[in-house]
């Protein structure tokens, strides 16, 4: 793990000695770890709500948190609050299993989510905070001879869009992952696999805490425990602020990015129906064990993703539960698909003992792609639909998102991302799934 | 999570596939295209009671319509839809 040079963390820890949040660098860690871990600061402030801000962005997950610090470092807008209904990292942010990839095959997705790996790439410099981005790579397994067709052409549509992508064979899978079950007479034989090398995880709490301290320190005011229960409109009906459990909050523009949450608080501004369901994603971790799994694997003929964690824990997920859930628990059918299908591909992982599980809310869209846009009404701006696969994006989110807010119109990166897509036709299904969420 | 199939009783969730929203009403063919879009895209996705159908795929294969507690996963009643509406047990 690399916390910064040493010498630039003392230099800079000198200098910043007056501030109140924390600074992390070899010296402090040694500093703290003498005198008993009991003078760390924290690393934002606990802002207490002023009237009016420039932008308020509802939702303190990744999304919102990446798009304060965006709205300030690129564009300058520091009069920014982050209203939080519960506490930083509680939402998806801290719930996922941090798998970090651009292997789409749209162009609008794959540009956007290419992008967010080129923010990913330098995402630890750029925040100086370790987010322990590792680019170990996701392989998706292959079982049949149509299947590496289909790879073939998802790979050679990432090359055209200059993103990395490889096909492995059947032996350069079994000498990458010596543990998965190779044989030939395996209910689902594994044929080869695609991989992107550049993909891999990252901390997910990093990711959070990284942000919400980088947008406090351009002077984003990070207000958690203050859900926001209505909205203000002046006579026109341009949203002018929000109603939140803390009082009253002025605002010039909202940005809504509250994940599951989405339809719940666009009802709170009058908007009934959005082209979203919330579903619910369950997550497991097994016992912490020594390094035995050094990439991400995805098998191919039903749905599970398995990693390592830094903890020595495998972290693992497959489908949704498949049916409307705010709960954030899912049920035991899943539970026995996911274990069946790892012991599928890992026979030697059945000793194993699982640790825990949880489930977070997903906002899954009707074509399975994401929403960043201005509207739907006057002054407010939506960030939303992101299914299983938002933590990835969350940098170009974040970046995309403060663009439209700052710019009024979105970039070129998002200008696919509309809500109206779902009513003119120009729907993004990478899967080809149709209009049934749960399918996505 | 089990369902009370109104024909062969109560089993688990893990027999019965997802049919989704139940309150959504198909418009007339001849209908306008954006009530169609509307019909086919935007839910209310509600957090808390949700009329929804299931089919009880591995076992009578009847669709059913369900409520049920989007937050607590409550099911608050189940009941047969289509040609058997009205039939089976209680
Ligand atoms: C189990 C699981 C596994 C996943 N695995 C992956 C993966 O491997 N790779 C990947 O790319 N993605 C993955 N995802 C998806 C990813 O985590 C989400 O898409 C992403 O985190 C959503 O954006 P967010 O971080 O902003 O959401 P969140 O962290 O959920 O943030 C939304 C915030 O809005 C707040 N909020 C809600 N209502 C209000 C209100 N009224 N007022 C104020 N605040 C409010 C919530 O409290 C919450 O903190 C996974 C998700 C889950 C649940």
């Amino acid at each position: 793990m690399r916390i910064g040079t040493p010498i630039a963390g003392a230099i800079r820890s000198a200098v910043n000695r007056t501030t109140i949040v924390a600074e992390y660098s070899a010296f402090s860690l040694l500093k703290n770890a003498l005198t008993g871990n009991r003078d760390w600061k924290p690393a934002w402030r606990a802002a207490v709500p002023k009237p009016r801000y420039d932008v308020i962005i509802v939702g303190g997950g990744g999304h919102g948190l990446a798009t304060a610090y965006y709205l300030a470092k690129e564009h300058g807008i520091t009069n920014v609050a982050v209203v939080e209904r519960g506490y930083i990292g509680g939402g998806n942010v801290g719930r996922n299993t941090t798998i970090v990839r651009s292997n789409y095959m749209l162009p609008a997705n794959s540009h956007f989510y290419e992008w967010s790996m080129k923010l990913w790439e330098g995402l630890s410099r750029d925040l100086n905070y370790n987010v322990m981005f590792s680019q170990r790579g996701v392989l998706n397994l292959a079982h049949s001879p149509a299947q590496m067709d289909a790879y073939a052409r998802r790979g050679n549509a990432m090359r055209v869009a200059g993103i990395d992508s490889d096909l492995m064979t059947r032996e350069e899978v079994a000498k990458f992952v010596p543990d998965l079950d190779m044989s030939r007479d395996a209910r689902f034989p594994i044929h080869g696999g695609l991989i992107q090398r550049r993909g891999g995880t990252a901390r997910h709490d990093a990711v959070a805490w990284g942000f919400a301290r980088g947008a406090d320190r351009h002077g984003v005011d990070i207000i958690e425990n203050c859900e926001v229960t209505g909205f203000l409109r002046d006579d026109s009906g341009r949203i002018t602020g929000v109603e939140t459990t803390r009082g009253e909050i002025g605002a010039g523009k909202v940005g809504v990015a509250v994940a599951g949450s989405t339809s719940e608080v666009m009802r709170r501004a009058g908007i009934e129906r959005l082209p979203i369901e919330s579903h619910v994603l369950q997550a497991f971790v097994s016992e912490p064990l020594k390094p035995l799994l050094d990439t991400v694997v995805t098998f191919g003929a039903g749905h599970l993703y398995v990693s390592q964690s830094d903890k020595g824990g495998l972290v693992f997920g497959g489908d949704i539960d498949g049916y409307n859930s705010y709960a954030q628990r899912g049920n035991l059918p899943v539970v026995e698909d996911v274990v069946s299908l790892m012991l599928t591909m890992f026979p030697s992982y059945g000793r194993l003992k699982l640790l825990r599980s949880w489930g977070g809310i997903m906002d899954m869209s009707m074509d399975g792609s994401p929403i960043i846009t201005t509207g739907p009404l006057p002054g407010m701006y939506l960030n939303s639909g992101w299914c299983y696969g938002g933590f990835k994006a969350t940098p170009a989110s974040g970046w995309c998102f403060a663009w439209t807010i700052a710019k009024d119109a979105p970039h070129d990166l998002n200008s696919a991302f509309t809500l109206d897509r779902f009513h003119n036709g120009a729907v993004i299904d990478e899967r080809g799934a149709g209009p049934v969420p749960w399918h996505h | 999570m089990r369902i009370t199939c109104p024909v062969c009783g109560e089993r688990s969730a893990a027999e019965f596939s997802y049919g989704g929203d139940a309150t959504i009403e198909m418009p007339a063919l001849d209908a306008s295209p954006e009530a169609w879009n509307a019909a086919v895209y935007d839910r209310e996705n509600p957090r808390g009671a949700h009329a929804e159908f299931w089919q009880h795929a591995q076992g009578c294969r009847c669709w059913l319509k369900v409520e049920r507690d989007t937050l607590t996963h409550k099911i608050s009643s189940v009941a047969l839809v289509g040609k058997a509406a009205g039939k089976g047990r209680s």
